[in-house]
């Protein structure tokens, strides 16, 4: 999976400005879509061409005449961290400090990669931001040569200066307008060798932390925009239900209302402030006709599953099986900041706010949802308060530009938690048949079946849009999106338990089945993996129990990839697997590799009350290649692992009637400090290799050694999840 | 329209507003005070929580009636101008956030939680009921030991 960035792709040029201002072209994920080489050739041009035109499409570097060096990055930031991995990534480039520059969002563009996903941000970045910001540093330097009537070879540059051997020195801010006329820089423009590295590859702060120490990281809630009034949505009791017949009187009568607006999704409510807008919808009379699920539950989702689920093969003769069958609910994404989006749609034009990983789809989804031509849609991306793939789909944007149309008037629309759990999207329910066959002590076949629910869109009205993210759009970098979304498919279909074959386990088959439903679905952190890896690493565990086998000893003589091994190790040594422990307390492990990169996992838990478990310690240990930002990294993992014990414990959602049940966090029952570890560590594995994914890579290993400690604590055999439920 | 009167972060401010508006809309959409956040509306994710007469509150179950005459202090006011407090300092030296949304309520939760006890123990923690969909708890229980331990 490392793919070599070779220089030719990140072909740099410089664009006609009175301040220095380089850009990057920002093709399609090498790795991921197909094409990318032809895409990377049309885009190529001499370094020292210059292009007048926008941003479209590029990474953008821009030093001002205040000593800032400004991009404008195409990708969102919700909380995984990608503005500061990059900010330290044009630093270390440009020998600028780090409070120098600045990681403003872009606005929605028209070509290029501007996709938040698949854990590609910083593999797709690392080689474009650090060309862009060496070409900015080389003309900066030469500039200052010139200045000075010095080799330019003599300068130096720290702290967003360039410094000269006498002492002398000159802010980039001072250079930036002869800088932008230097064509031929005088020094090399190549980025540093790793070894060089001074900010990438060091424990850093996030760059606005300070700001949300203070409450002044801005959300689109927290927006001002001209007129755009508080909204909220008054919604079906059941997935799906439609308004019969609706009395807004006694609503529209109340003090601070300003309109109400029937829509495909419910009844909007209009208003001076949210209390208004809530106590109006809760005055609205609504007749519901129920949804399409009805009269569907739980348990009755859970047969078709089961039924759906391809039949196993026949196993080779003679050997002995190892079977098990596991069924996952559904998973709310619930970011912390429910779904908000200030839209003002005039008769010619719309302008929209919100926080959007594919901000290109939503463009053209908002345009034709609201008839207005897609040059005349501008998106404007906010930082989110968290995703988890949330934001992949965009249909309170659509809502709100809906509203806006109906009420002719900017609204700022705000879905309640309720309607976030209600009506949101949700990771599938699945249910899984594996099988390891063994003989004379070896695996030697491993069979994965599984079935999930997929969305029938045709049943739903407006939740049904939004949807271009899982691959319904055509256009530019949909290579990467359909990429993330129709690897569910794409993996069950191929080997198991991962593409690579993780484990020496002879034969390794796979097959998926569906069961449609119309219901809001989406892409839940590690999308599948999330649910077929940590099933399968609960049966590596259950294999290695069946041969009679120290579980990590099992691991590490059946998986293939050395650096697999290694993280291993890591965690085992590091966390002193096997030590003793209180009866009613284990150990479990887990492994994953994905995105370029592996991953090991090593809980311990206390499940002295079954009923009550907690994880009491948790060990990661990655290997990513490159570790941009190390403390970001560990970031990821640690969430990842809040993930794994929530999803396998505690967290999910019931099915009642066609309705959701849960309706905040105090039965949606995500993990909070008093089920977080006392103690976490993360071991990050030195590497030189070109950064890989992180931001989900931790969850299959973390929910996998969880499932793994709880079965070796209680003596029993997980199967359903989550297990407290 | 009742009139109601408060100290909110230092300073004395008068709103007009239903009796029963919840604190938390007052202070978003009346004040524009956006620190608090709305993670729930029922007081359960607790993203919003505050000090009332020092003792943490979650604005968005708070009547607005509630809080005459009382001085209400919100992430914006834990500050004292451009020093932080040691709770805000100890989350940067812990880079305990990730998205953020749920750090001032956090943050108000912590540093109530100190104020009773100046050294809290991992239980004492443990009853922390906010949320944070991030998973940055071990990070917050560094940054409160670390809160405490520099007083």
């Amino acid at each position: 999976m490392a793919r070599q960035l070779s220089r030719r792709k990140f072909v740099v040029y410089s664009l006609a400005a009175s301040t220095l201002t380089v850009a990057a072209p920002l093709g399609c994920d090498a790795t991921t879509a197909e094409g990318a080489e032809a895409a990377a050739s049309a885009l190529r041009r001499p370094s020292d061409v210059l292009v007048t035109g926008t941003d479209e499409e590029m990474l953008v570097l821009e030093v001002t005449k205040a000593n800032k060096v400004v991009v404008r990055l195409p990708r969102v930031e919700v909380g995984q961290g990608v503005t500061t991995a990059v900010a330290m990534m044009i630093a270390e480039e440009l020998d600028a400090r780090l409070a120098d520059v600045d990681i403003p969002l872009a606005d929605a563009r028209t070509k290029g990669n501007q996709f938040t996903g698949g854990s590609s941000s910083v593999s797709s970045l690392y080689g474009p931001a650090r060309e862009l910001a060496a070409l900015a540093r080389a003309k900066l330097v030469t500039a200052a040569a010139r200045r000075w009537r010095l080799p330019a070879r003599t300068l130096k540059t720290r702290n967003t200066k360039v410094v000269a051997p006498d002492g002398r020195s000159a802010t980039f801010g001072s250079l930036t307008a002869s800088a932008a006329r230097i064509t031929r820089p005088a020094v090399s423009s190549r980025p540093k060798p790793a070894s060089k590295h001074r900010v990438i590859g060091k424990a850093t702060t996030r760059i606005d932390a300070r700001d949300i120490v203070m409450g002044k990281a801005v959300y689109a809630g927290d927006l001002t925009v001209a007129g755009a009034k508080p909204t909220v949505v008054a919604r079906p009791p059941t997935l799906g239900g439609k308004a019969v017949s609706v009395d807004s009187r006694a609503a529209r009568a109340m003090p601070g209302v300003h309109a109400v607006v029937e829509i495909a999704g419910g009844v909007a409510v209009v208003a001076d402030t949210f209390h208004h807008a809530f106590t109006a919808r809760d005055a609205l009379r609504i007749t519901w006709a129920p949804g399409p699920l009805a009269p569907l539950s739980d348990a009755a989702i859970r047969s078709r599953l089961r039924a759906a689920v391809p039949r196993l093969g026949t196993p080779p003769r003679g050997s002995t099986q190892t079977e098990a069958e596991f069924e996952f609910a559904f998973v709310s994404h619930a970011p912390m900041e429910v779904l908000t989006a200030v839209a003002d749609v005039r008769a010619t034009r719309a302008e929209i706010w919100f926080s959007s990983q594919t901000p290109m789809y939503a463009r053209d989804d908002i345009a034709s949802a609201i008839g207005l031509p897609e040059s005349k849609v501008k998106v404007h991306v906010v930082r989110g308060g968290g995703s988890f793939g949330r934001r992949l789909n965009h249909d309170a944007a659509i809502e709100a530009a809906l509203i806006s149309k109906a009420a002719r008037r900017p609204v700022k629309l705000m879905w309640s938690r309720a309607d976030d759990l209600q009506h949101g999207r949700m990771r599938p329910a699945s249910h899984h048949r594996i099988r390891a066959s063994h003989a004379r002590g070896r695996v030697v076949a491993f069979t994965h079946a599984m079935a999930s629910v997929t969305e029938a869109f045709e049943a739903q009205g407006s939740s049904a849009q939004g949807l271009s993210a899982q691959g319904t759009a055509e256009g530019p970098g949909q290579g990467l999106a359909q990429g993330l979304v129709t690897r569910t498919a794409a993996r069950a279909a191929g080997p198991l338990p991962s593409g690579s074959g993780l484990y020496n386990f002879g034969r390794v088959s796979g097959d998926s089945g569906s069961v449609e439903l119309a219901m809001p679905l989406g892409a839940w952190r590690s999308v599948d993996s999330g649910t077929m890896r940590t099933a399968e690493e609960i049966v590596v565990d259950e294999v290695a129990r069946s041969l009679g086998k120290d579980p990590v000893a099992f691991r590490r003589t059946t998986l293939r990839n050395k650096a697999v091994k290694a993280v291993l190790d890591k965690v085992a040594d590091a966390a002193h697997w096997g030590r003793t422990l209180p009866a009613g307390h284990a150990q479990g492990v887990a492994v994953h590799e994905e995105y370029g990169s592996r991953v090991a996992c090593l809980v311990e838990i206390d499940a002295a009350d079954p009923e009550n478990p907690r994880v009491t310690k948790v060990v990661m240990a990655a290997d990513v290649g490159t570790a941009v930002n190390p403390r970001g990294l560990e970031a990821q993992l640690m969430g990842a692992a809040i993930d794994g014990i929530s999803t396998v414990l505690r967290a999910g959602l019931h099915i009642d009637e066609g309705a959701v049940r849960e309706s905040s966090y105090a039965d949606f029952a995500y993990a909070r400090q008093r089920h977080a570890p006392l103690r976490f560590e993360a071991h990050i594995m030195p590497s030189r290799r070109e950064p890989g994914g992180a931001g989900e890579l931790g969850v299959p290993a973390a929910a996998g050694a969880v499932a793994n400690a709880y079965a070796r604590a209680t003596g029993t055999r997980p199967r359903r999840f989550p297990l407290n439920f | 329209m009742p009139s109601y009167s408060f100290v909110l972060n230092g300073k004395p401010v008068t709103v007009e507003a239903p009796s029963d508006m919840p604190l938390l809309w007052v202070l978003r959409d009346m004040l524009e005070v956006t620190g608090p956040k709305y993670g729930c509306g029922v007081g359960v994710c607790r993203a919003c929580t505050s000090h009332l007469d020092g003792e943490d509150v979650q604005p968005c179950v708070v009547p607005v009636a509630d809080c005459a005459g009382r001085e209400v202090t919100t992430i914006e006011g834990l500050a004292d101008g451009d020093e932080l407090h040691p709770v805000q300092r100890a989350w940067l030296d812990r880079d305990v956030a990730q998205c953020g949304f749920c750090q001032p309520g956090q943050i108000m939760a912590a540093a109530a939680l100190l104020k009773k006890t100046t050294h809290p123990t991992d239980a004492d923690i443990d009853r922390i009921e906010n949320v944070c969909r991030c998973g940055t708890y071990c990070r917050i229980r560094e940054a409160i030991k670390k809160a405490a331990a520099q007083g």
